[in-house]
């Protein structure tokens, strides 16, 4: 294993730091905590807050700032943060407004954000959660994973919350971008975790693992690699089963953080020609890395069923360390 | 048990599972991401860390911190399931200064119930509920015989091999999780049978 660190285990502190000390106008750390806020907040607005495991960067502190998030939690690498640490975004970030909180579907993510809440309650602060399980690869929809299409629901959800809606609007219509919303993935390579020192899974060279999540977890289908054009197909085939018809679509190419950009745009040049083919009017489109398992080579196709609504919110400017519009 | 037997049973535990730590990694390779070890071994050493400076706890104050600990510091799923089952076992002991006879059936059920609540899991699902309920049923109402409660956690343990894994990273795995033991259940096992050697050596 060869990675930039010090120690392993201090790898998320570092990430942190370095976050920060890069961005120091925008974001600061909450003392003696792993989260991250916007340094000024919106008066009397929602308060959004999204957090998970480390080693998905730039998600979630990527994120944070103006028109999107405004706190993110971060957890060990692949592993929920703890109650407390969701317990204390959700204290810095309410205003009295409440707070919607933007979960991926993993248990471990939703017990330690349930318990958060319950504090929160103890304390008399509303707040919701929403669960975001876009990933098509895991047939049993309550078990499926939270993978990239997580940063539309929080950039279409930060948005409408900098509006100054209520937290029912807000989790209204983060409802409604997480049932529209839907992912798959392929990895040509496995992830390694700085802590443990080898690959996730073993991958042939020929071969390529179908519906990987972002936790270098096993996907649920191996074969040889083939064609960007026959990669594009296949996940295609699996996520628009699940699209509506008819409706304008966003595309989010995904790079799960060892493959170039120059792929990315191969991929992202077939799928469009796909959709194009089918008739689907691709309104817009967004490709890098948005959501990342390490340093997997591989790469996620998110599509997002678009109404007048939600493509307002996907346009509307956001201003994170990330994402800038 | 009193508070001293419990900060002992703490420490023998944190031992054990930083001697386990690659092995517990391993089994979760298999059901999750495999990083179990790292994350129990991380959560138990803040708690040994943390007994110097709770030198004058109760043993239901102790159990509640222990399992605040826990949930901060293990993080992922195993941190909230066994920070909630040290809390439940805090709360039910309430005003005991020493666990005997009917207090270990209370706290170990109101332990599983916390469990259970927490991970909307139940026995059979394959996580470490399937050793924390035997363990908890084990103890009756006279005083515990240690031999057969580190058995129920043992049986408990390997029963997870045969199950099809329904809660968690292991669940999407389907068929497939059957043939691999749940790594939860294992350093739920050694936590058992840490207790059991020192209630065990406390007789002698």
């Amino acid at each position: 294993m060869k990675k930039l660190m010090n120690d392993p285990e201090q790898i998320v502190t570092g990430f942190l730091e370095g976050l920060v000390a890069a961005n120091r106008e925008q974001l600061q750390r909450l003392e003696d905590t792993d989260v991250i806020t916007r340094r000024v907040l919106k008066p009397q607005k929602v308060g959004i807050v999204s957090g998970g495991g480390s080693g998905h960067e730039p998600a979630h502190a990527g994120y944070v700032g103006a028109g999107m998030l405004d706190a993110a939690v971060a957890g060990e690498v692949f592993t929920s943060p703890g109650a407390d640490q969701f317990l204390s975004a959700i204290q810095a970030v309410d205003q009295g407004e409440g707070v919607l909180l933007l979960v991926k579907n993993y248990n471990g993510d939703v017990m330690n954000v349930e318990m958060a809440q319950e504090m929160a309650e103890a304390e008399g602060i509303s707040t919701e959660m929403v669960i975001i399980n876009d990933d098509v690869a895991v047939s049993d929809v309550k078990q499926r994973r939270g993978i990239a299409g997580t940063v539309l629901v929080q950039k279409i959800t930060g948005a409408l919350a900098e509006t100054g809606a209520s937290l029912k609007e807000v989790k209204r219509v983060a409802e409604k971008t997480v049932n529209q919303t839907r992912s798959m993935s392929v990895a040509l390579t496995p992830c390694t975790l700085p802590a443990v020192g080898q690959p996730s899974f073993d991958l042939a060279d020929e071969e390529m693992e179908v519906g990987i999540g972002i936790h270098g977890e096993r996907g649920v289908d191996r074969r040889e690699v083939v064609t960007s054009e026959e990669i594009a197909k296949l996940l295609l085939d699996h996520i628009l089963e699940e699209i509506p018809e008819q409706m304008p679509l966003a595309l989010l190419v995904n790079g799960m953080g060892s493959t170039p950009l120059i792929e990315q745009y191969v991929l992202a040049n077939d799928t469009i020609k796909q959709l194009e083919k089918k008739d689907r009017d691709v309104q817009h489109a967004f490709v890098g890395e948005y959501m990342t398992s390490l340093d997997m080579a591989g790469i996620s196709l998110t599509l997002l069923a678009l109404d007048e609504e939600l493509s307002g919110y996907l346009q509307a400017p956001v201003q994170t360390v990330q994402w800038k519009q | 048990m009193n508070v001293e037997q419990a900060k002992q049973w703490l420490r023998q535990t944190s031992a054990r599972l930083s001697e386990h730590k690659d092995e517990l990694s391993t089994l979760d390779h298999a059901l999750g991401d495999g990083d179990h070890g790292v994350n129990m071994h991380r959560g138990f050493q803040a708690v040994v860390e943390g007994l110097d400076e709770w030198e004058d706890l109760s043993l239901s104050s102790l159990m509640q911190k222990v399992g605040s600990t826990l949930v901060s510091k293990v993080g992922g799923a195993a941190g909230p399931l066994y920070g909630t089952a040290f809390m439940r076992m805090g709360a039910a002991w309430k005003g005991i200064e020493q666990v005997n006879g009917s207090a270990w059936s209370e706290g170990l059920s109101k332990a599983v119930e916390g469990i259970a609540q927490r991970g909307k899991t139940s026995t059979g699902d394959g996580t470490l509920l399937d050793v924390w309920s035997p363990v908890a049923e084990a103890f009756t109402e006279g005083e515990p015989s240690w031999d057969n409660i580190e058995s129920a956690a043992y049986k408990g343990m390997e029963a997870t091999e045969e199950m099809v894994v329904k809660k968690g990273r292991g669940a999407l795995l389907g068929e497939q999780s059957v043939g691999h033991i749940d790594p939860g259940a294992v350093s739920s096992y050694y936590l058992f049978q840490e207790l059991a050697n020192t209630m065990k050596a406390g007789e002698q």
